[in-house]
């Protein structure tokens, strides 16, 4: 058998209260196995309360050569930021 | 896309890296720095797990539980560091089972360090003193390198390195305050490490093909005769509190650079390490094949396993 092992995107929670962030990724042949090899390979120093895994297979990603189409026209929505608001300095803590 | 086309992203490209913008996978990027980052990665990675090679081979004498445990924690700790640097190698486009292949049929190179033998129980004292030591010395500019997986891997693993260092120089201590014979010991190790220690960090900068090119993608921020002189002006004081004495007759504090002379390094015997004639480079690169060999029936097994339970789940799903 020469199929490649499959490759997963590991995130790592690293105390309750936070979100799981993602911080690499591993090859494993099924789920659990990269569960265990996540558990060995990215916390071995307290790193982590919670694992999530996922095969990179299923991400699907923005490409980079659309970024200005997906983010740019957020750039010229500053009526969405507070500063945008002209209020007297009077009026405090709002 | 045309040459001009090319040209302009060269020079947006070149432009994000001078300005401190990080390069992500998915990122245009010229196929040179494709192809030197898979290089430099693989490279680094390769170092980590044959690194684990000479110090495995003393895990089981380790004198205490104490020292064992740590020596265990230490390679391990390497193996992370191989799986991190193959993993952000291989956002480039490249498989592991291609970086494993040129590994394991010597076309990919890796330390030359650790072609020499570790003799001795001190060696583990040496080796992590001086070669995770300069290991550091290499790493921590390449934290803020331009490619961020490379960079992301970079800081977790000099995360790991300073406790590598501390538990050799701990091992080297308690050698230098025990008999004269374990301070012999230790000595006979620094005599033998030093030398490969101080090329471990590259050619001389007048011989030294890559490094314009690799400073522009920060992928070196130092130059090797930079790095060379950090790693010995602060190694040895850290000789003199042992009470050993680095095997250089012409090692000399010069005041007036602020740093320390030393006598000339046998570039020879480092391209012959290189080139394959070092005392271990068979031994090593066997036992790394081996290993795969001797593995496949687990992985095949693995992956037989997780096959039929992916059948199973899809049959009662039906
Ligand atoms: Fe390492
Ligand atoms: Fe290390």
């Amino acid at each position: 058998m020469s199929k490649e092992i499959p490759l997963w995107e590991v995130f790592i929670r690293s105390k309750n209260g936070l979100e799981h962030r993602h911080c690499g990724s591993l090859h494993a042949e099924d789920a659990e196995m990269a569960l265990n090899n996540a558990r060995d390979v990215y916390t071995r120093r307290n790193e982590g309360v919670s694992i999530w895994v996922v095969e990179s297979k299923h991400i699907t990603a923005s490409n980079p050569q659309d970024s200005g189409e997906l983010f740019e026209p957020a750039a010229d929505k500053v009526y969405r930021h507070p500063t945008f608001y002209e209020l007297p300095d009077e009026l405090k803590h709002m | 896309m045309s040459e001009a086309e090319i040209k302009s992203l060269e020079a947006q490209f070149e432009a994000k890296i001078a300005n401190d913008e990080k390069i992500e996978p998915k990122d245009w990027m010229p196929e040179k720095y494709r192809k030197t980052h898979i290089r430099q990665i693989s490279q680094h990675a390769h170092s980590e797990i044959v690194g684990m090679l000479p110090e495995g081979n003393w895990i089981t004498r380790a004198p205490s539980l104490r020292r064992k445990a740590a020596l265990l924690a230490k390679v391990q700790d390497e193996a992370g560091h191989g799986l991190y640097l193959y993993s952000a190698c291989e956002t480039l486009g490249i498989s592991r089972e291609e970086l494993y292949n040129q590994l394991h049929t010597g076309a990919a190179k890796y330390s030359s360090i650790f072609n020499y033998p570790t003799l001795t129980w001190a060696d583990m004292g040496a080796i992590g003193w001086l070669v995770d030591g300069a290991a550091i010395i290499n790493q921590v500019p390449l934290c803020s390198t331009s490619y961020g997986p490379y960079a992301r891997a970079m800081v977790r693993v000099c995360k790991e390195e300073s406790f590598h260092q501390r538990q050799g120089y701990e091992i080297m201590l308690s050698l230098c305050n025990g008999t004269e014979e374990q301070k012999q010991m230790a000595q006979d190790a620094l005599n033998r490490w030093w030398w490969p220690s101080l090329m471990m960090l590259g050619p001389e900068d007048k011989d030294s093909v890559h490094t314009e090119q690799s400073m522009k993608w920060k992928l070196k921020r130092k130059t090797n005769d930079e790095l060379r002189q950090q790693f010995i002006d602060q190694t040895v004081p850290q000789a003199d509190i042992l009470g050993l004495t680095i095997p250089d007759p012409e090692l000399k504090w010069n005041e007036e650079k602020g740093g320390y002379d030393f006598g000339p390094i046998d570039w020879d015997e480092f391209w012959q390490v290189v080139k394959g004639h070092g005392p271990m480079n068979k031994k090593r690169l066997d036992d790394r094949r081996n290993a795969w060999e001797k593995g496949k029936w687990v992985r095949d097994a693995a992956m037989a396993y997780a096959q039929k339970q992916n059948e199973r789940k899809n049959k009662q799903a039906i």
